[in-house]
């Protein structure tokens, strides 16, 4: 299957969800990573059964599914952060933009410039606030002193965290809380001015009061950025995403609108999981 | 009850050993420094040996001591350092570096008399570089380049995964993440570790015996192809072939407090850069 046929073909090719998105919103949902047959394998064990799946420009994408069913590890195809695994290998397509992001051309730091991440357990740099959200930046060359200012002063203002941290940006970033930790981890990732953000669990070490501010500025960035979000909680995969796929031991079960899939699931499995029976 | 008694004896054998290990080396320090610290003064420190080392000072053998010191710090650490950051970096877990880690580790336990044979085989007679500074300080180099290796290794080991996940992330090339985000927090434990290595290899005589050593030498060496006093093969020497053994105990003893402080010192920077950078990088 070369890459052109599928550029002419941005509609849904999955069993599953051939009419996803129809109806729900008016908006022309435009395809933004689309993923052909993946199959991923740590060593000799495959974890990742063939794969399908669009995830749409601007828009909360939600992964759900019970623990070790291959969310992280799909999330991290998504960047290619799985390269650095000794041992891994997949098969079939993942496209950014139409490109195959394992193409042979492939400029791996070009594309986790466009695909930034945030992961589970905040991560902080034992550096100061200011050089966390600089170091993306100054990594892709910038080095002009006004100009990572004003990019670490945007990112943080973005990330909702500018307010707590702007009188004491040059102290050790290990010294904020939880929920502004990976509140700056964010922020670090919007500095490289990323299209799209993964975040794996972003808000499961956080207290109630971090997690909704989280939520809160998931649902502003999708303005601007295609947000993939890994979470085990269902409230929060409702309340924040547009679609949601749903993984099953390494098997993507189910994938369509939200609202669709906590009202109407179209498969037993997925009701059981969001009702609570298994999982 | 019976528990309790076993407890108490077990503990009690414990600490007599530990007690033990305290006493020697008490004991030795206490004997060097009592008997040592009168031959101590300003001349001795400064003045060269007269007499074949009956009379005056150490001089030559302390500056010996220093550059063999600092060329093997110059040799051994940045190639230790390099061979590390391979290791634990770069290189994949084949064969290949698993052999190269058997070695290490076997190196690392290779009597010091063996390298100096080595040295002299290598550096002295194959290579040319005769009985000079730069023979011994390469022999040096080779026996603590395991310590170096493996402390290094240690250091790279404890800097979190996420760190380098988080600058990858980013978009940071493998050499970018390491240079801004491993090795910061790595150099004070590679560092500390190695600063160990080289307080050994200030105090060897072995492999300096044959490779870089001079019982007597009239001037201060003028290039690294000359050859050096050393602090330990003079106090080797007064000790066990000088003439007048029993006359020069105090020059002896003198020699040992002074060989003993330069390792303690080297040791005890090496305990302070270690809690100094525990405090300032926590994770
Ligand atoms: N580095 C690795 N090497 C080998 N196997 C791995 C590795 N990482 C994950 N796996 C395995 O792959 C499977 C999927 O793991 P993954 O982390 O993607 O699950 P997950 O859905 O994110 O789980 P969780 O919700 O607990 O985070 C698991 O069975 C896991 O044991
Ligand atoms: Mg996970």
């Amino acid at each position: 299957m070369s890459s052109d046929t599928l550029n002419n073909e941005p509609a849904i090719k999955t069993h599953i969800n051939s009419d996803a998105g129809c109806g729900q919103d008016n908006t022309t949902n435009n395809t933004k990573i689309s993923v052909r047959d993946l199959n991923f394998f740590y060593g000799t064990r495959q974890v990742l059964f063939d794969i399908s799946l669009n995830i749409y420009d601007k828009k909360v994408t939600a992964f759900i599914g019970p623990s070790g069913c291959g969310k992280s590890t799909f999330l991290r195809t998504l960047n290619r952060m799985n390269d650095i695994i000794e041992g891994t290998r997949h098969n079939g397509e993942i496209l950014i933009d139409s490109k195959d992001i394992y193409g042979e051309k492939v400029n791996l730091v070009q594309l986790r410039k466009k695909v930034g991440m945030v992961f589970q357990r905040s991560n902080p740099f034992p550096k100061s606030i200011f050089e966390n959200v600089a170091y993306g930046p100054r990594i892709h060359g910038i080095k002009n002193k006004g100009e990572l200012e004003n990019i670490v002063e945007k990112s943080l203002k973005n990330a909702g965290l500018w307010a707590e941290v702007k009188d004491r940006l040059t102290s050790n970033a290990l010294a904020l809380s939880g929920g502004q930790q990976q509140r700056l981890c964010i922020a670090r990732a919007l500095a490289i001015d990323p299209e799209i953000l993964l975040m794996d669990e972003p808000a499961s070490a956080l207290d109630p009061k971090s997690t909704t501010r989280v939520e809160d500025l998931i649902s502003e960035l999708k303005e601007n950025y295609t947000i993939v979000i890994v979470t085990h909680s269902m409230q929060q995969a409702a309340r924040v995403s547009d679609y949601t796929a749903f993984f099953y031991e390494g098997d993507l079960v189910e994938f369509d609108v939200t609202k669709k899939i906590f009202t109407m699931p179209a498969k037993k499995q997925t009701e059981d999981y969001i009702t609570g029976r298994f999982g | 009850m019976k528990i309790k008694v076993q407890d108490l004896i077990i503990f009690g054998l414990i600490r007599l050993a530990t007690y033990f290990v305290v006493f020697i080396i008490a004991y030795i320090l206490l004997d060097i420094i009592v008997n040592g610290i009168g031959a101590i003064n300003w001349e001795f420190l400064t003045t060269f040996p007269r007499k074949g080392g009956s009379e005056g000072g150490i001089f030559p053998a302390i500056v010996g001591t220093l550059y063999l010191v600092l060329l093997t710090i110059a040799i051994a650490l940045p190639l230790g350092m390099a061979s590390a950051i391979y290791l634990n970096e770069y290189a994949k877990q084949t064969r290949f570096t698993h052999i190269v880690r058997l070695a290490i580790i076997t190196l690392a336990g290779v009597p010091s008399i063996v390298f100096g044979l080595f040295g002299l085989g290598i550096f002295v007679i194959f290579l040319k570089f005769g009985t000079s500074i730069l023979s011994g300080s390469l022999t040096l180099a080779c026996m603590i380049l395991p310590t170096i290796i493996v402390s290094s290794e240690e250091a790279l080991k404890s800097v979190p995964m996420q760190f380098r996940e988080a600058s990858y992330a980013l978009g940071a090339t493998k050499w970018q993440t390491i240079r801004k985000n491993v090795l910061p927090y790595a150099i004070p434990g590679m560092l500390t570790g190695s600063i160990l290595g080289i307080g050994r290899a200030a105090g060897e005589t072995a492999p300096i015996l044959f490779t870089a050593a001079a019982f007597f030498f009239p001037r201060l060496p003028g290039s690294v192809f000359d050859q050096v006093m050393a602090l330990p093969y003079h106090l080797y020497v007064l000790a066990t072939q000088h003439p007048g053994m029993d006359e020069v105990r105090p020059i002896q003893y003198g020699t040992a407090l002074v060989l003993i402080s330069l390792v303690l010192g080297i040791n005890i920077i090496a305990i302070f850069l270690r809690s100094y950078f525990i405090r300032k990088y926590k994770w």
